[in-house]
């Protein structure tokens, strides 16, 4: 069974994916079976087994702060690219990490680049510190302690580490 | 009722024209690689997503019930739009593209090529 479908869950929502995008008929069916089938078959070895995510409460409430964030500081960059390019403060900062595992880090690396104003540049080799571009800084503390409380702790909640 | 969401739907695509505008401006006037970067990745997510959201609306509204396609194709762009980023960035500090002169710890670049920690 495991060799065969070494993720049946990831199987199950690659085929309803599959059939949401492209309507229920039986070809699709068969095509999306095949598919489920094949492509975790491929992945598996790449994926990071520890990191479960539990608690659906928090990451349904992670999701809706993420959007109201995008929303919220879409607006701010706006601003900031329609303005006076001189006004501008760039910079890269060190972010260092409390979160560990590959699938938690992803998700925060992520969560940063699609909030406006910063993105995520690379991990230091032993994956304790997050390096970020931002396109504008104030106080280099302000922006640590935000993505701290806004995105890692409630991050650590769901992956319980 | 098609009145409100077509105003709705009008007002979307407004909202996400205007991002998609100032994501392309800024693609053009910010000073260097580095921020540039900031542009398209910011567009893609409230820009795309509000258009794709009216697009949900109308084709909802067309052919009753819910049009799903939408919130697919905003989930993929929302999983693949970091990870562009990210390359690019990766990419840019290995050939050396210099940042702007008053990045702050614009030192940090050769520390993050080498992706050892900061002192």
């Amino acid at each position: 069974m495991k060799a065969v479908f070494p993720m049946p869950l990831h199987s199950a929502l690659l085929l309803l994916v599959w059939l949401l995008l492209n309507g229920f008929s039986a070809g699709q069916l068969v095509l999306g079976l095949f598919l489920g089938w094949l492509i975790p078959l491929i992945t598996a070895p790449y994926t990071d087994h520890q990191s479960r995510a539990g608690k659906p409460l928090l990451i349904g409430r992670y999701i809706l702060r993420l959007l109201w964030d995008i929303l919220v500081s879409n607006i701010e960059v706006a601003r900031r690219v329609l303005g006076r390019n001189r006004k501008l403060n760039p910079g890269f900062i060190a972010y260092p990490l409390a979160l560990t595992g590959d699938f938690p880090l992803t998700v925060l690396a992520s969560t940063i680049s699609l909030t406006p104003g910063t993105v995520s540049v690379d991990f230091s080799e032993d994956k304790r510190w997050l390096y970020i571009h931002a396109l504008h800084i104030d106080s280099e503390d302000a922006i640590i302690s935000d993505i701290r409380q806004r995105y890692e702790q409630p991050l650590r909640e769901i992956f319980s580490c | 009722m098609d009145d409100v969401i077509n105003i709705a739907v009008a007002l979307l695509l407004l909202t996400g024209g205007f991002f998609i505008f100032v994501g392309s401006v800024g693609l053009m006037k910010l000073p260097d690689f580095f921020t540039r970067l900031h542009a398209p990745t910011k567009a893609t997510t409230l820009g795309i997503g509000s258009v794709l959201m009216a697009s949900m609306l109308l084709t909802s509204l067309r052919d009753g019930g819910l049009s799903i396609h939408e919130l697919v194709i905003s989930l993929f762009l929302f999983i693949t739009a970091p990870v562009s980023a990210y390359m690019m960035a990766k990419a840019a500090l290995h050939k050396k593209v210099e940042p702007l002169q008053r990045t702050r710890q614009r030192e940090l670049s050769s520390r993050i090529t080498r992706r050892q920690p900061p002192e």
